[in-house]
């Protein structure tokens, strides 16, 4: 009984706050963005542009300290040969990555999207999703095992008598190497496999949303199916592409754990700044190096905002 | 019709392009089963010499993976829990509203996940060490909970704006006040959208490296762990069974996830 009493006042107040917050949806409208834009604001944002802020720091070559005067040193250490050879060689093995999934997504999307129904649909998502989400690491640990030289790919190759094949391979120049596994075929192998899904199932949903008849009218306009494909499927499938493009670029340009554990001594961008924060301690060329895939995915999502992928998301 | 028979069949050269990139999604983690038992030890021969159920029992007795592994999910449980307050206030906050520089905050929200994990890393490692924060179970957490806002965000917004304002309206007219329809209108509602977002940052936290190398310090996730493995294997016996406990506390909470989804979805679409 009194603690009914007493919850009168309570509930009488809650209604009054209620109504204060109805009558102002400023005030809770910022209530609410209150705690999570504070968070991302201090522990991101404010993290990002110290971050941006050090790049312009340099460091001083005989006592390893961090000097605070503001100089584009650091930029200018980027154009280094052995710095720019990284940058270019991180953005032609993104730019690969994203055309081979690109090639190995379109059947597998084109599939879910317009011969797939009901339990088979199902089937296939799940078969795209499982394999997004499970463990990137341990994704990448079975490409060890297959790519290992006592592994299963050699195994096959020499069941199916392929060895020449295999050789031939690994002989072609830039790309090849003593084995797979300490070679960019590898480590390119191992990008594609890993960013696959992300490619997937953006196009799928694109799609998905164009309509049969648009390819019923093209092909009772006499065009081919290869046509049909060339002229109207592909070009409405490409916002999926580049809304995918921009996982599988942005996640090759910063890794720097798959050309680690697969692929030759020679560094990605993700490795540099891996190294220059850690062992070099050299935090502004580090910072400077981390403005690159900052820039470049800047300008793409901007591009690809043009293109329309952001509704393909 | 054509289009009706072109709906049912497809073209064999699209069926097998279709499965053989579904195989070159699935057939290496079949390939990671068959390896934690095998009895070769030294190296990753194939076909294995034999199979073994040994290892399990090897692993079991390993101290420092259970360390790793419950730090790891104590770390998911931390920032999932953040992030699920954090990301389902922002989403009641975005759902249906207009204001100037929402695109922004919506962007904002999104960078975590968009930008590469790399750079939140770093950032934060040299923030702390500005700050002068030694590494601890929160350096981690601090990390993960900010990518795993963007997850429950996206999950919740979606089903938020599937609510039909009529209902909230009707709660009101009948007398509940904000707070009363939040708890019994719009909570029941969301709630399947929230446990999914949730269930997934958790999978994405407990798997997480590349951020956990920046903000970790000496401790050892079960991804770090893994990590130390890949690049020097001196137990890959061991390796091939955390591989596969990683498999199942990633794989538990998907398949859940998109259980309540297809529920959810289906029970939406009947109403």
């Amino acid at each position: 009984m009194a603690g009914a009493i007493r919850a009168v006042p309570r509930a009488r107040a809650l209604r009054a706050a209620s109504t204060a917050l109805w009558l102002r949806p400023r005030l809770l409208l910022a209530l609410l963005l209150l705690p999570p834009l504070l968070w991302l604001g201090v522990v991101y944002l404010g993290a990002m542009l110290a971050l941006l802020l050090q790049s312009l720091f340099s460091i001083d070559e005989f006592t390893g300290m961090v000097d605070r005067t503001l100089t584009l040193r650091s930029y200018a250490e980027l154009l280094r040969p052995a710095h720019v050879d990284i940058l270019i060689r991180t953005a032609a093995m993104a730019a690969a990555v994203t055309l081979a999934c690109a090639a190995i997504a379109l059947p597998i999307a084109y599939y879910m999207a317009r011969y797939a129904t009901g339990r088979s649909k199902a089937i296939f998502y799940l078969a795209v999703m499982l394999p997004l989400w499970s463990s990137y690491l341990v994704r990448v640990y079975a490409w060890k095992l297959i790519l290992a030289k006592e592994g299963i790919l050699t195994w096959l190759a020499a069941t199916l008598g392929l060895e020449r094949a295999l050789e031939a391979l690994l002989s072609l120049p830039v790309v090849g190497g003593t084995a797979l596994s300490v070679s960019y075929l590898g480590t390119f192998t191992v990008f594609v496999y890993v960013w696959l899904p992300f490619m997937i199932l953006p196009i799928q949903a694109a799609l998905e949303r164009v309509p049969q008849s648009v390819i019923d009218a093209s092909a009772d306009l006499g065009a081919p199916p290869p046509r049909s494909f060339r002229h109207v499927i592909l070009p409405l499938a490409l916002p999926g592409v580049v809304a995918g493009s921009i996982f599988t670029f942005s996640l090759t340009l910063g890794d720097y754990i798959i050309p680690q554990i697969v692929g030759s001594s020679r560094l990605f961008l993700g490795q540099a700044v891996y190294i220059q924060q850690g062992t070099a301690g050299n935090i502004p060329l580090a910072a400077a190096f981390c403005v690159v895939p900052i820039a470049v995915m800047a300008v793409y999502l901007s591009a690809a905002k043009k293109l329309g992928a952001f509704d393909a998301l | 019709m054509r289009s009706e028979a072109g709906l049912r069949r497809a073209p064999r050269g699209l069926v097998a392009a279709a499965i053989a990139g579904l195989a070159f999604l699935h057939a290496p983690l079949a390939l990671i089963l068959l390896y934690a038992f095998s009895t070769e030890d030294a190296s990753y021969q194939f076909p294995p010499p034999g199979l073994t159920l040994r290892w399990f029992a090897v692993a079991w007795q390993r101290q420092d993976i259970w360390d790793a592994l419950a730090l790891s999910l104590r770390v998911a449980a931390l920032s999932t829990l953040i992030a699920l307050a954090l990301g389902s206030l922002a989403a009641a906050a975005m759902a249906r509203t207009r204001f100037f520089g929402r695109e922004s905050i919506a962007l904002l929200i999104l960078l975590p996940i968009a930008l590469p994990g790399i750079l939140t890393g770093i950032s934060l490692r040299s923030a702390f060490n500005l700050a002068n924060l030694p590494f601890s179970v929160w350096t981690i957490v601090l990390g993960h909970a900010t990518f795993c806002i963007a997850i429950v965000y996206n999950n919740a917004v979606a089903r938020l704006r599937r609510l039909p304002a009529s209902w909230i309206e009707a709660a009101m007219d009948l007398g509940a006040d904000g707070f009363q329809t939040f708890r019994y209108v719009v909570l029941p509602n969301v709630s399947t959208a929230l446990l999914v977002g949730a269930l997934l940052a958790f999978a994405l936290s407990f798997d997480e490296v590349i951020v956990t190398t920046f903000t970790a310090g000496q401790q050892t996730t079960l991804p770090i762990w893994m990590l130390s493995e890949l690049v020097r294997p001196r137990q890959r016996p061991v390796t091939n069974v955390v591989a596969i406990i990683v498999i199942a506390v990633t794989f538990a909470p998907l398949v859940v996830a998109q259980w309540l989804t297809r529920r959810s979805e289906s029970a939406g679409s009947a109403r």
